[in-house]
Parts: C-alpha cells; sequence; structure tokens
C-alpha cells in the first residue's frame, strides 16, 4: 500500500507543477498586465478583415455523422494492427474472430449506406 | 501458442438475439422502411427464441470465456425475466409506434440489442464483460429514449438520459479500475481471492463508485434524478420497457457482483445498499404524491419499489437475495400491467397521460378499472395480493439479519405510498365521470389481463415463483 503510493509521487509532483505554471499564467495577466480596451482590441479578430458573422454557427449534423463514422473504420483499423503482428499466434480461432467483428462492422456499413449516410445532399 | 475455441453454448441465448439483430440489420437497410413489420414480427420471434434457449438448455453452472461469462441458475431466473419483459413491452408498442407514425425497423432491433446488452450484464463474471453488456444495454436505451425526435419532451428525455447515464458509466468504469488497481483482478472469483475478506481503502472507493453507477441503473435514490423526466418524457412503450427489462437487469447485476465479487467484505457495501435503499424508499413513497401525470407518478413509485427490493439486498443473505428475485419478478409483471393501462389511455385518438383523465373508467369500462385498481393495490402492497408477499419476502430477510429499523421504515413509507395508489382507485371509481376511452388493442388487453391474474391469484400457488426464486439465490455461491 505505501509502496503503490510511493510509486505515485512524482505524478502527484508533475500534477502539482502543471497545475503551478498553469494557474500562474492564468493569473498572472490579470495582475501585471497593462489594460487599455478599445472596440478594435475587443473585437473577433479574423485574418485581417471584419468578421463575417457570429462565430456561434449552428453545424450541420452530417459533420457529426461523418465523424462518428470516421471513428469507427479508425478504431478498426487500431483493431487490425496489433492482429496483424501477432497473426502467427492468434491462429485459426485469432483469424476467424477477426473476420466475425469485420464482418459485424460491414453489416454497419451497408447499413449506414442504404440509410443515405454518406449522401451528402 | 493458440488460442482455444470457448464454449459457447453457456452463451446460446445472446448468440441468438446478437446474429438475428445483425440479419435483420442487413434485412432491414437492404428493404427499406416496408420491412417494419417484418422485423417487429422477427424480433419477438427472436427474443422468444432466446427464452426457449434458455428454458430448455441444461442445468448446472457453466463458467465459459476465460471466466468472464458464467450461466447458472441465477442468470437463468433473470434472463428469463427480462427476456419476457422485453417480449411483452415490445408486443404492446405496436399499437403507439402505429398511431405516431414512427414505425421504423429499428425500434424493435435496438430492443433487442439492448436486451442482447442486458443478457450479458446478468451473466457477466468480470467487470469488463459487465460492462460491455451495461453499455452495448444503456446505448440503445438511450437512442430509443429518443425515438419520437420531432418531438420535443422525447428528445429531450433521450439526450438527458444519454448524458447522465455516460456519467454514471464513467463512474463506474472509475469503480472498476480502482478495484482492479487494489486486487489485480477483474473476474470476480479472482477479487475474492485476492481481498481474503478484508477490503483496503482503495476497494472501498473502487466499490462505491461502482454502486454509484448501479444506483444510476436501477434508479435509486441519489442518482434517481433522471427517472421522472425520462420515464415521462419517453415513449410510452418505451417507458413500459425502461421499466421492467433494463432495471430488472441491472438488479441482477448489483445482487451478483456484490454477492459473488464482494461476499466476504458485506460490511462495506451493505451500508451503501441501506443507504440507497432508505432514500428510495422514503424519496418514493413522498415524491409522487404530488404528481398528476401517470407516467411521473410510477416512475416515483419505481424509485420506490428499487428501494424495497435493496432491502432484501442488504440482508445480504440467501433469503435476501431470494427476496429480491422475488420482488423484482413481481414487480415486472405488475408494472407491465400498469403501463399497458397506460398505452390504454387513449381519448378521441390522443394518448392521454394526466391521472384524472381516468376518471369515470369505472362506469365506462370496468374490466379495465377493476384489473388498474388491482395492478395499483398491488403496487401499494396490500394482502392478499402479490405485491404484498413481494414486500413480505423482503421484509422477513431484513427482520432475520436484524434490520429491524430498515424494515420499520420500509412498512411506513409503503404507507405512506399507498396514498397515491389508493388515489388513483378514487379516480377511477367515484370522480365525475369523463367520455370513455378508446377501445383497447387486443394485445394490451391481453397484457393486463394476464398480469391482473397473476397479482389477484399469486395468493393460491406461489410455490413456483418462490422456490425457483430460492435455487437461483442459492446458485450465486
Amino acid at each position: 500500500m505505501q509502496n503503490l503510493l510511493a510509486d505515485y509521487l512524482p505524478l502527484v509532483v508533475f500534477i502539482g507543477v502543471a497545475a503551478f505554471i498553469a494557474i500562474a499564467l492564468m493569473v498572472a495577466p490579470f495582475l501585471v498586465a497593462y489594460k487599455q480596451p478599445d472596440p478594435e482590441k475587443l473585437s473577433a479578430y479574423e485574418c485581417g478583415f471584419n468578421a463575417f458573422d457570429d462565430a456561434r454557427m449552428k453545424f450541420d449534423v452530417r459533420f457529426y455523422l461523418v465523424s462518428i463514422l470516421f471513428i469507427i473504420f479508425d478504431l478498426e483499423v487500431a483493431f487490425l494492427f496489433p492482429w496483424a503482428i501477432s497473426f502467427h499466434e492468434v491462429g485459426l480461432f485469432g483469424f476467424w474472430s477477426m473476420m466475425l467483428f469485420l464482418g459485424v462492422l460491414t453489416i454497419g456499413f451497408v447499413y449506414e449506406w442504404n440509410k443515405g449516410a454518406l449522401e451528402w445532399d | 501458442m493458440t488460442a482455444h475455441v470457448p464454449a459457447l453454448m453457456p452463451a446460446l441465448p445472446e448468440l441468438i438475439l446478437a446474429s438475428g439483430a445483425l440479419l435483420l440489420v442487413l434485412i432491414g437497410a437492404l428493404r427499406g422502411e416496408s420491412s417494419h413489420g417484418f422485423v417487429h414480427a422477427s424480433s419477438v420471434l427472436l427474443l422468444g427464441l432466446a427464452l426457449l434457449a434458455i428454458a430448455l438448455g441444461d442445468g448446472g453452472t457453466v463458467v465459459t470465456f476465460n471466466g468472464a461469462f458464467i450461466n447458472d441458475g441465477f442468470a437463468r431466473f433473470m434472463k428469463i425475466a427480462a427476456l419476457a419483459a422485453a417480449l411483452v413491452s415490445l408486443v404492446v408498442s405496436q399499437g403507439y409506434l402505429q398511431r405516431h407514425k414512427v414505425e421504423v425497423f429499428e425500434y424493435p432491433l435496438l430492443v433487442v440489442l439492448s436486451t442482447t446488452g442486458m443478457l450479458v450484464m446478468i451473466s457477466a463474471h468480470d467487470l469488463i464483460a459487465l460492462y460491455l453488456g451495461l453499455e452495448l444495454s444503456s446505448l440503445s436505451l438511450y437512442v430509443i429514449a429518443a425515438f419520437r425526435r420531432d418531438d420535443l419532451r422525447s428528445t429531450e428525455a433521450g439526450l438527458k438520459y444519454f448524458v447522465l447515464g455516460a456519467l454514471s458509466s464513467g463512474m463506474l468504469l472509475y469503480g472498476a479500475s480502482l478495484i482492479y488497481g487494489f486486487t489485480g483482478a477483474v473476474e470476480f472469483g479472482a477479487i475474492v481471492k485476492a481481498l481474503h475478506g478484508h477490503a483496503p481503502t482503495g476497494v472501498i472507493f473502487g466499490l462505491a463508485f461502482l454502486m454509484a453507477g448501479f444506483a444510476f441503473k436501477i434508479s435509486a435514490v441519489p442518482f434517481h434524478m433522471w427517472t421522472p423526466d425520462v420515464y415521462e418524457g419517453a415513449p410510452t412503450p418505451v417507458t413500459t420497457f425502461f421499466a421492467s427489462a433494463p432495471k430488472l437487469a441491472a438488479m441482477a447485476m448489483t445482487v451478483r457482483v456484490v454477492m459473488t465479487a464482494f461476499p466476504d467484505v458485506t460490511h462495506e457495501w451493505r451500508q451503501i445498499v441501506v443507504f440507497i435503499a432508505l432514500g428510495s424508499m422514503v424519496l418514493g413513497a413522498f415524491a409522487a404524491i404530488g404528481q398528476t401525470n401517470i407516467k411521473r407518478l410510477l416512475a416515483y413509485s419505481s424509485i420506490g419499489h428499487v428501494g424495497y427490493a435493496l432491502v432484501g439486498l442488504s440482508a445480504g443473505t440467501d433469503a435476501g437475495v431470494q427476496g429480491v428475485v422475488v420482488y423484482m419478478s413481481i414487480y415486472t409483471v405488475t408494472t407491465l400491467g400498469a403501463f399497458a393501462c397506460v398505452l390504454g389511455m387513449r381519448r378521441d385518438g390522443h394518448y392521454v397521460e394526466d391521472i384524472n383523465d381516468l376518471a369515470g373508467l369505472g362506469r365506462n369500462n370496468p374490466a379495465l378499472a377493476f384489473a388498474l385498481a388491482m395492478i395499483m393495490f398491488s403496487l401499494a402492497g396490500i394482502p392478499p395480493l402479490a405485491g404484498f408477499f413481494a414486500k413480505w419476502y423482503v421484509f422477513v430477510a431484513a427482520v432475520e439479519a436484524k434490520f429491524y429499523a430498515l424494515a420499520i421504515i420500509g412498512v411506513l413509507s409503503s404507507v405512506v405510498g399507498a396514498f397515491y395508489y389508493l388515489r388513483i382507485v378514487k379516480i377511477v371509481y367515484f370522480d365525475d365521470a369523463k367520455t370513455a376511452f378508446d377501445p383497447l388493442d387486443s394485445s394490451l388487453k391481453a397484457v393486463i389481463l394476464v398480469s391482473s391474474l397473476v397479482i389477484f391469484l399469486f395468493w393460491l400457488y406461489p410455490a413456483p415463483l418462490v422456490n425457483a426464486a430460492s435455487l437461483a439465490a442459492s446458485s450465486l455461491h
């Protein structure tokens, strides 16, 4: 128990240092910075010209869908790498397990394709 | 070294549901929305097949998947109950979906998938399998809570359930990681060995976080806040489902974890269980008094009933677990009947949810009124109805374990709770009549009939359920 906690001491020190630096950098400007606001300084910065509209706008929900699809296939690849590396060890059972997994993903893919999730308009 | 193929037969019901659901996804995707009727019927069939697979399967205790999955008497009993509840709530959903024009093939599929997750939860014998089952069931439940996506309250219910559910899953996972960190094991048997009957502080912390996650899933105080909003906002057939199968499965999971992974540190988890049992009973009794929406009222009532079931668990004995199993079975039958009545509250083609809409039911539809009254009396725990015996078993277990205060507070709060059940009976029989409800669907009639018959006649022949529950409880160790 004691040993276990001692192992984590560097982590505690690290968190302490990180917290100190982060808080110091956030608090220091309030205390020492020279403040003289004017409309130009307070307005949103957009590459040299005036802002077109409010930055808080609605995103099309399809961006969300695409990102979810990306995550699924991204994870699939992340899962395939260790399987490919240890292909000799996992044997036939490992091979078919992965095929089953890919099959399940494929069914999901067929579903989203037929549902029109991949069409932008 | 090549990995061995684990024994798959113990997980046959899960395999039936999972492969069937995948096939139906494919059929639905290829044939489009017109396949709804087919997918709905096939889903009911799948749940029935899984139920048969358990009922006709071998007895005994089998552990497979490297200790991650157990099939014992307790799992079989709870799985049959969960499958039956899922099946019934799927059958009664059809009329509602039709009238709201949300007949899409995803609905029955999500019910099947979430039931698969529940079966895994019930059979989980390590923390990872438990989490997997929990997430599979929860993710499907989040979606069906928001199933009427053009309805503001339904989407609100779905979002609330999702955000709070994700939080509770996080807590559960954190608890699991603490337990793993301090015992070096995720498998329940290995956790028992690692603990040697003594729980270090870290494990107690982990246990508390784990129980917080469980309390959310069974909607026990202080993690009950989502329940009224979600029950009220979600479409009624979805609420029917929420109040039955997932609650049963989550309770089974809770019982299994504390009884098989922490049997020697009873003192540590018992405090938590006693606290959430007390809180749930008292809140369930008092908070429902002011409710006029029947779904909201039943939500508070379900919080209270979870508290009563936990009274049995806090005893920590076989008799206590038997009490929990009996309680949850009877509660599920009763609540399915109650929600079938709510689904029957339809006037001029619109579903109504206010308890005052029940006025005059005693004159307009005496049979339905009588069934509803029986269900309410049973929820209140009035003898000789089934709800009385359910409470009897948990309170006897608590008294035998010398939890006198808990039992007394439980009985007192059930007296308070009786007020709002009786108020519904009063509205049904004594208030000024309104126009009659539209005729009930035949599936609703059947469910209400079976439910009220079970409630009414349970005292004649309680042996099958009580004995099966006793067998289930004794198979846990």
